[in-house]
């Protein structure tokens, strides 16, 4: 076991400066009208910094250096965008600890989680995208003998991208890589829950950006957001969050005939086929891990499996094993390595879930474990923890309907194939979905019968680069993670050249 | 029948947002993040249309605070009765109330037979 010192603490990694100010055109700005706000960790609930207030005159600064910078980002080369790329991933390679320590700190997710996954697979993203980006092709189509068609792809210019606060590394660096290897200029806003983790990353990378590439505007949704993603001056508006401020960012763009994509969550079904228990292996209890993978970051992921569906021929031994996997997750201390469940990253959030679990209770739904906050004790009782929970109930009580955003997964089970697809689908999303069964023509026509934009196959939960992340149904628009998101960066430019000396022959 | 009610704590947070904003509205979200909570917006800010439900009006005094769903939604809501809520901390999205450092959050009991 290994426990990192907080940042600030003497041993500390990383130590979070007393106040963050706007990231604008490579260096760092005081908000227009000089006001900040507090910024509590989740671990213990104490303030460690403040950060910017943002509002729409530092959106409009952050716009102006963005539109300077847009052209020449643009007109780089891709060799030498790849290059920055890589050198920002090669950046966080080496200072990956402090990047995993500050964002523990900041968001109360468990440190192995931010040292195996969040930062690595930040860091591969970049990877990914400078070699993508090199890989490109534009089109040649010859319409005739004299006529012919060049596709060039070009960046859209500025664009803007709001980021959640569940991976506040992770999903900024979702949307920055394929905009930058576009060629695109970025103004990006920061969930005000977890402001700051992300200002330690950008001055590890300053210098390896030309000014104005990125700039990163604090603030509140109403009075940073809402300014930035109703702008005339952006191309583009990338947003992960939920489905009203989705709906609303779908507005503001209308108004402006600009493209969005949209990334806003799920209730997605987790199906375990009976063969799943045909032997006491080490499948088995993979299978049993994949369960447990709605408490992988506390359940605030969008795709958090927090339904299960199970086989109703092995319905009770699978969920008796499956509770006692769950009761044997250790919440503790996120920056102790051994910590599987950290906090919840704010207090609005835990509140939240309590309803939930308030709600579930109502309908009848059946706590199988958990079910309450935790008070972890000493310092952390301050901060906003609650034990896994289990709930057995049916696909129609609201526990199975609605994204909690926390450790609940509901449970229920299904007599066959039709049933297990009709549960599953039985959502208003689409955006994650598991598959278990060694059967592999089941898996196979379970994970195309499921609609869903990403179904995991006898895995859960990896998110590698390479690998298209996005929703069905009123989960969103678009897809993360891949090269198709390049798509979403860029406009289509064709040229239609005539080599023929000859009139067309209209006048 | 009434689906929607308010705390005195809300009430009170209401009060404040329309001295700065004017009238206001309500769109209950969906989703992740921070989803599955009422939105708090000037009116008119965020349109409804015919996919979405007016659950009610809220009084605050005189005014009168509608409370908007959307209509797949409300489907798998509609046996529920919400009172909306505040609770310290700072939701993202575009909800008015953030920057005063509370969040709306809706509390739900299931509605009695006389009520459906």
């Amino acid at each position: 076991m290994t426990k990192y010192a907080a940042p600030g603490q003497s041993g500390s990694v990383v130590t979070y400066r007393d106040r963050y100010d706007h990231f604008i055109g490579g260096e760092y700005v005081p908000p227009a009208k000089g006001e900040y706000f507090a910024n509590p960790t989740p671990v213990t609930g104490e303030e460690f910094t403040e950060i910017a207030r943002g509002t729409a005159d530092d959106v409009e600064r952050a716009l102006d250096a963005a539109h300077g910078a847009a052209r020449g980002w643009g007109k780089t080369s891709v060799a030498d965008r790849a290059n920055v790329l890589n050198k920002i991933a090669d950046r966080m390679e080496a200072n990956l600890e402090a990047l995993a320590v500050a964002e523990t700190w900041e968001n109360g997710k468990p440190i192995r989680e931010t040292l195996a996954a969040d930062l690595p697979l930040a860091v591969d993203h970049f990877r990914y995208f400078a070699g993508v980006i090199r890989a490109q092709e534009g089109g040649i189509s010859q319409i005739d003998e004299d006529l012919i068609a060049y596709h060039f792809q070009e960046p859209l210019g500025v664009v803007g991208q709001i980021i959640p606060w569940n991976f506040p590394i992770l999903m900024a660096v979702w949307k920055l890589a394929p905009a930058l290897a576009a060629g695109n200029a970025v103004v990006l806003k920061p969930a005000e829950q977890t402001p700051a983790s992300i200002h330690v990353l950008m001055e590890l990378i300053a210098d390896l950006l030309p000014p104005g590439v990125v700039n990163v505007v604090n603030g509140f949704g109403v009075e940073a957001g809402k300014p930035l993603a109703s702008s005339r001056r952006v191309a583009k508006v990338a947003f992960t969050g939920e489905t009203t401020t989705g709906r609303l960012i779908m507005q503001y763009a209308s108004e402006n005939i600009i493209p969005v994509t949209l990334e806003l969550g799920g209730k997605s079904p987790n199906v375990f086929f009976s063969d799943v228990a045909a032997e006491r292996d080490a499948f088995y209890d993979k299978a049993l891990e994949g369960f447990t993978m709605f408490a992988l970051n506390q359940g605030e992921v969008c795709t958090c499996p927090s339904r299960a569906l199970i086989q109703s021929s092995i319905y009770d031994q699978f969920l008796g094993d499956a509770v006692e996997r769950t009761r044997a997750v250790k919440q503790g201390h996120p920056l102790d390595t051994d910590t599987m469940i950290g906090a919840q990253a704010s207090n609005d959030q835990l509140e939240k879930i309590l309803s939930y679990i308030d709600i579930g209770k109502q309908e009848g739904a059946r706590v199988l474990t958990g079910g309450e906050r935790a008070d972890l004790g000493g310092e952390l009782s301050g901060g906003y923890y609650v034990t896994p929970t289990v709930f057995e109930g049916d696909n129609k009580m609201r526990i199975f309907q609605e994204e909690i955003f926390g450790p609940v997964v509901a449970v229920t089970q299904f007599s066959d194939y039709d049933d297990a697809m009709k549960t599953a689908n039985d959502t208003l999303y689409g955006l994650g979905a598991g598959v278990w069964s060694r059967d592999g023509s089941v898996a196979y026509r379970a994970g195309r019968d499921i609609q869903a934009g990403r179904v995991w196959v006898n895995n859960y939960h990896a998110y590698p680069a390479h690998a298209a992340f996005g929703g069905y149904k009123q989960s969103g628009i678009g897809r993360e993670n891949h090269r198709v998101m390049l798509d979403h960066y860029q406009q289509t430019k064709n040229l239609l050249v005539s080599y023929s000396p000859n009139a067309q022959g209209f006048f | 029948m009434a689906r929607v009610a308010l705390t005195r704590e809300a009430a009170e947070v209401l009060r404040r947002l329309r001295a700065s904003h004017g009238d206001l509205m309500f769109h209950q979200s969906g989703g992740c993040c921070d989803g599955s909570a009422p939105m708090c917006y000037p009116a008119g800010e965020f349109r409804t249309g015919s996919s979405d439900v007016h659950l009610g009006d809220l009084s605050v005094d005189e005014f009168a605070v509608p409370v908007w769903m959307s209509a797949a939604q409300f489907e798998y809501w509609s046996h529920t009765h919400l009172t909306i809520d505040v609770v310290p901390g700072r939701g993202s999205g575009f909800s008015l109330e953030a920057p005063l450092g509370v969040r709306f959050l809706v509390r739900s009991r299931l509605l009695k037979d006389e009520e459906l």
